[in-house]
């Protein structure tokens, strides 16, 4: 069936407070998960990670009704998307989670650390997981990136180069001592705001 | 910065800090966003087949053991892109207030009857043109406190999958004629009249199945690309 030209796009609105029993129910409602926190298939290969945090809002108190998606290439730095001309992930490995904030703002992601993916010009970017942040209060979700402080390869990343050094920090998750965790708190407002991306 | 996906387009969604909608204020970023170019993790995004959504996810008044209460609607329409261009394949997710106006969630304790018959959750995947439709019933208005006497216009909350990870779209649709538009921050906060009036859904007469259920059409336009340069535009 044809349509007329839209006149623009759907506006976005909030998640709202409510939005659990339907996008992250986790057992609690009756009602499935189509996406959960653990992106692992038995079947992928890499190097299995969790990362984790605390989402603050700018009182820096934490924010228990948010919902964080993530997006990423697998170990070889591929996409699990036939737009991703190259080729694709020899496994059932995804590359997309959801997770709703519990009571204390805190959230998590078992996945595989992704591989290097190359930026338009061919440039490979450091490894790193695209992440989007939706919560009540927010009429319009944010995206931001999870970079790891122990990649040699961030200090030629051509998007962290675009961040201020002094806010590069809020993008790059630190190795925890219980390996192989990862840390990124996310502060979407206040002194270290995370950097979010007009994309 | 040329952008396959321009972001002029995002001028209709409304500005993160709407202070009339007080929860912006502590959660809006203060400094600003900074422009980045689209790689290919932006332009791309979760495909998923058909085990995402099982058979009668789209029908909320099947999900348990008796009808729910109220008025039985059918909403359906099309995921388009700007250019006009049908998704399929699209992940369509739903999920609304019962026809009392209130959500299963446990947060929700304004004093209105649960129903035993109704969760409010549904899950739709587009078809090869773009289409996709669910049966419901129609949710009631409910109060909020983020003023006196807040009261949120019916709607239904609608997450949709595009084809990349910024096509990624959450919003509410709105029923036509509703008393309570010119009252919320929520609904207003899309300053563009225009722009609103998308998010608002259509009565349908000619798929209003007789002796059953009234039918709204509810058509979600996701970011579109540049044109390429080989379109005569001429």
């Amino acid at each position: 069936m044809s349509e007329q030209r839209p006149d623009g796009i759907t506006p976005s609105q909030t998640v709202g407070p409510y939005f659990k029993y339907g996008l992250t129910p986790n057992g609690e409602y009756a009602w499935n998960d189509a996406f959960t926190n653990n992106l692992i298939t038995p079947d992928v290969s890499g190097e299995r990670i969790r990362v984790e945090g605390i989402v603050y809002d700018g009182d820096g108190v934490p924010v228990p009704d948010c919902m964080l998606e993530i997006w990423q290439a697998d170990a070889q730095g591929r996409f699990s998307d036939p737009q991703d001309a190259r080729a694709l992930p020899n496994s059932s490995f995804k590359g997309f989670g959801r997770v709703g904030t519990d009571a204390k703002g805190g959230y998590c992601f078992d996945t595989i650390k992704p591989g290097p993916v190359p930026d338009p010009d061919g440039t490979p970017q450091a490894p790193h997981i695209l992440l989007a942040v939706y919560a009540r209060g927010m009429l319009l979700h944010l995206y931001t990136r999870i970079y790891f402080d122990d990649e040699a390869a961030n200090a030629a990343d051509p998007v962290l180069a675009l961040v201020p050094a002094d806010r590069r920090a809020t993008l790059i998750a630190r190795k925890a001592a219980s390996n192989p965790t990862y840390v990124l708190d996310i502060h979407l407002q206040g002194d270290n705001e995370t950097v979010f991306f007009d994309v | 910065m040329t952008l396959l996906y321009p972001l002029q387009s995002l001028a209709a969604h409304p500005p993160r800090l709407s202070p009339g909608y007080r929860s912006t204020i502590k959660r809006a970023p203060q400094k600003p966003l900074i422009p980045i170019r689209q790689t290919l993790s932006e332009l791309t995004g979760p495909v998923y087949g058909h085990e995402t959504v099982r058979e009668n996810d789209n029908d909320l008044t099947i999900q348990h053991k008796g009808e729910p209460l109220g008025e039985r609607i059918i909403v359906h329409g099309h995921v388009l892109d700007e250019d006009g261009r049908g998704v399929p394949n699209a992940l369509v997710e739903l999920w609304q207030a019962n026809a009392c106006g209130r959500y299963v969630h446990v947060v929700d304790q304004h004093p209105a009857p649960l129903d035993p018959n109704f969760t409010g959750a549904g899950r739709a995947q587009t078809d090869a043109s773009g289409y996709y439709r669910f049966v419901t019933v129609k949710p009631g208005a409910y109060p909020w406190g983020n003023h006196h006497n807040a009261w949120r216009p019916a709607h239904i909350h609608f997450s949709v999958f595009g084809h990349t990870f910024i096509s990624r779209l959450v919003t509410q649709m709105y029923f036509p004629g509703d008393p309570l538009f010119p009252f919320d921050p929520i609904f207003n906060s899309v300053t563009d009249e225009k722009a609103r009036a998308r998010m608002i859904s259509s009565f349908d007469l000619e798929n209003t199945q007789p002796e059953w259920a009234l039918c709204y059409r509810f058509n979600i336009v996701l970011r579109g690309r540049n044109a390429t340069p080989m379109e005569n535009k001429s």
